[in-house]
């Protein structure tokens, strides 16, 4: 989906093929996301004066996202909130990515295994998975935790989707006939010739998942069922800023936004790129 | 297999599928909910203190300390009678709340859900047609970036510039404030659906669009296509006759099956523009502890997701004579 970022690099480096181009590009985005962590660890509450002299600033020089009503500069703020969203994406995603392999494996142990994945999958995608998060908030009691664990158990569900099928094509393949004939057991099938096959597509998918755990989770705490507001939360900013919105100060809400979208960008063009490189199928293009 | 046995089996299947489902939502929100750390009493007063005695009443009004055995099987015992109980905030029948507040967000999900599938439907064909070139190229992008952007941003930023900085529409609520209910014109409400409605359709249109150019891109290199380009057929005509009518019922089940995301939807962007539907009950009730408001709306979210399943499913096993054909070869 990313050919229009593509093309735009053929004119800016025309010696390299596509396969540098795209290796270019993740590793771009890449740093660049590295770079908001990084830097979101960095910048602590302390460097966050309130400056009531300063308060409600539009955009300038000195402060690009422009000031809050308490003269905090908000570019500071959007860069920790980027930070904590980017984390906490990390392990809503990483969970996630641990329950499908679980899930992926024991639904390949059996036909009763298989029918109780399939009936969980059926189950968590028959809620809407906003209110499944808000309900899961809700029961361990708001916070971080809560909001990892409400992203974490309901975005496991598309790449064990993939993962079974997979698995299910898998195990048709003749090599392991063979294996199974020259008496190898179901865990050691599973693991040596199972097992590598979905490492890529674990990867791959996990990277993916990150984009739709940060929407989410900024989606919760924007609503007041995620992160506490102390927290610089993405989500926090946002919902703060809509009580200033008739007064006009639009840059509280636009630059937080817009940032979180281009994060999210980011993460999806990692997974389209890694996915081309990785899919032999598309290894010619 | 007769035509009647394989109706009556899916509605059969069906109906213990729905079964199934309701008893474990509800009894896992349920469960949810009551061993939240979160004090019930406490979320409704906020940082309102209170004095021992009215806190005691408040503690009795939410049966905080009822056992949890008897307080669920109380509760399931008269949602089977058909009695949700009361809202606890709204103080009447959570039927009543409900019924009232899904009404409302009803006329926002199908406004959107209409536009954006026709749009994205059109959308897709027209950039599926012409693949590769500039126009392609900028829907792709335009879906590319809308999958990526948060809902309530979207909707905050549309809240800025029409209603605050144009004027054109008014902020927020349903109808206008100080406006009796037999006051409210058709056109009124219609003022205060526009903006919300936009919001969710522009998102919406995202995935439609990507579907149909792919299955159009998938469709037109088939075959049949070839044949038919070779008897002289093209352009417009081509894409009517043999694209469209091989890609509408996906894109159409792909509609159905996106309930789930309209409700969340919706859920944010009745938050944004304080419009009084389903979704704000849900965050007033979640935030303040409101139990049986709460489970009512799982519930009836549940229901709703199922019915957008359950289209999708008939669709695919009834209508679509591929399906069929397919059967009958295996």
């Amino acid at each position: 989906m990313s050919t229009a970022v593509v093309t735009v690099n053929r004119s800016l480096f025309p010696r390299l093929n596509l396969r540098q181009k795209t290796l270019l590009i993740i590793g771009f985005t890449s740093l660049l996301l590295l770079a908001i962590v990084v830097s979101s660890l960095f910048v602590d509450g302390d460097s966050l004066p309130t400056d009531f002299s300063s308060r409600n600033l539009a955009p300038s020089f000195e402060h690009p996202f422009g000031t809050d009503w308490m003269g905090r500069d908000m570019f500071t703020r959007t860069l920790e909130g980027l930070g904590l969203s980017i984390v906490i994406g990390a392990f809503a995603s990483l969970i996630s990515a641990v329950l499908t392999v679980i899930l992926g494996l024991l639904s390949s142990a059996g036909k009763a295994a298989d029918s109780f994945v399939s009936w969980l999958v059926d189950l968590s995608l028959s809620i809407p998975h906003l209110l499944l998060i808000i309900l899961i908030s809700i029961g361990l009691g708001g916070g971080a935790a809560g909001v990892i664990t409400g992203v974490a158990l309901t975005h496991w569900t598309s790449l064990t989707r993939v993962v079974r099928a997979e698995i299910k094509q898998l195990k048709a393949q003749e090599y392991i006939h063979i294996s199974r004939n020259l008496g190898k057991s179901k865990w050691w099938i599973a693991t040596k010739h199972i097992l590598p096959h979905l490492i890529p597509q674990i990867i791959l998918g996990t990277i993916l998942l990150f984009p739709h755990a940060i929407l989410h989770e900024a989606s919760v705490t924007f609503l007041g069922f995620g992160l506490s507001p102390h927290e610089p939360a993405i989500g926090i900013i946002l919902s703060e800023s809509m009580r200033y919105l008739s007064a006009g100060y639009w840059w509280l809400a636009f630059f937080p936004g817009l940032s979180l979208l281009i994060v999210v960008l980011a993460f999806d063009m990692i997974g389209e790129n890694l996915g081309k490189l990785m899919d032999p199928k598309n290894a010619h293009e | 297999m007769s035509d009647n046995a394989k109706i009556s089996g899916f509605i059969g299947k069906k109906v213990l599928r729905l079964i199934s489902l309701l008893l474990v939502v509800s009894f896992v929100s349920f469960m949810l909910v009551q061993y939240s750390p979160i004090d019930p009493v406490r979320a409704y007063l906020g940082e309102m203190s209170v004095s021992a005695e009215h806190k005691a009443k408040l503690e009795e009004y939410w049966g905080v300390n009822t056992p949890p055995k008897e307080k669920f099987l109380n509760w399931a015992g008269s949602l089977l009678k058909g009695d949700f109980g009361d809202s606890l905030i709204y103080r009447m029948p959570v039927t009543d709340v409900i019924k009232e507040r899904f009404t409302a967000s009803l006329a926002l999900m199908a406004s959107s859900w209409l536009i954006s599938g026709v749009l994205g439907f059109i959308l897709g064909i027209a950039s599926g047609m012409y693949k590769g070139t500039l126009f392609d190229r900028a829907i792709k992008t335009y879906c590319y970036v809308l999958t990526a952007t948060p809902t309530f941003w979207l909707a905050l930023v549309l809240l800025m510039v029409f209603s605050v900085q144009l004027g054109w529409f008014p902020i927020g609520l349903s109808v206008p404030i100080g406006v009796t209910a037999e006051n409210v014109t058709f056109f009124d409400r219609i003022e205060h659906l526009i903006l919300p409605a936009l919001t969710l359709s522009i998102l919406g249109v995202a995935q439609i669009a990507m579907f149909t150019r792919e299955k159009l891109i998938e469709v037109m290199s088939s075959d049949y296509v070839l044949f038919a380009k070779a008897r002289g057929e093209k352009g417009l005509d081509l894409v009517l006759r043999h694209g469209i009518r091989n890609v509408a019922l996906p894109a159409i089940t792909l509609q159905f099956l996106s309930f789930s995301e309209l409700f969340g939807g919706t859920v944010l962007v009745e938050q944004v523009f304080s419009y009084p539907g389903i979704g704000q009950a849900t965050v007033a009730a979640g935030l303040r502890s409101d139990v049986p408001l709460l489970l009512g709306v799982v519930l009836v979210s549940a229901v709703f997701v199922f019915s957008g399943n359950l289209i999708a499913d008939i669709i695919y096993e009834f209508i679509d004579p591929r399906m069929k054909q397919q059967e009958s070869t295996t």
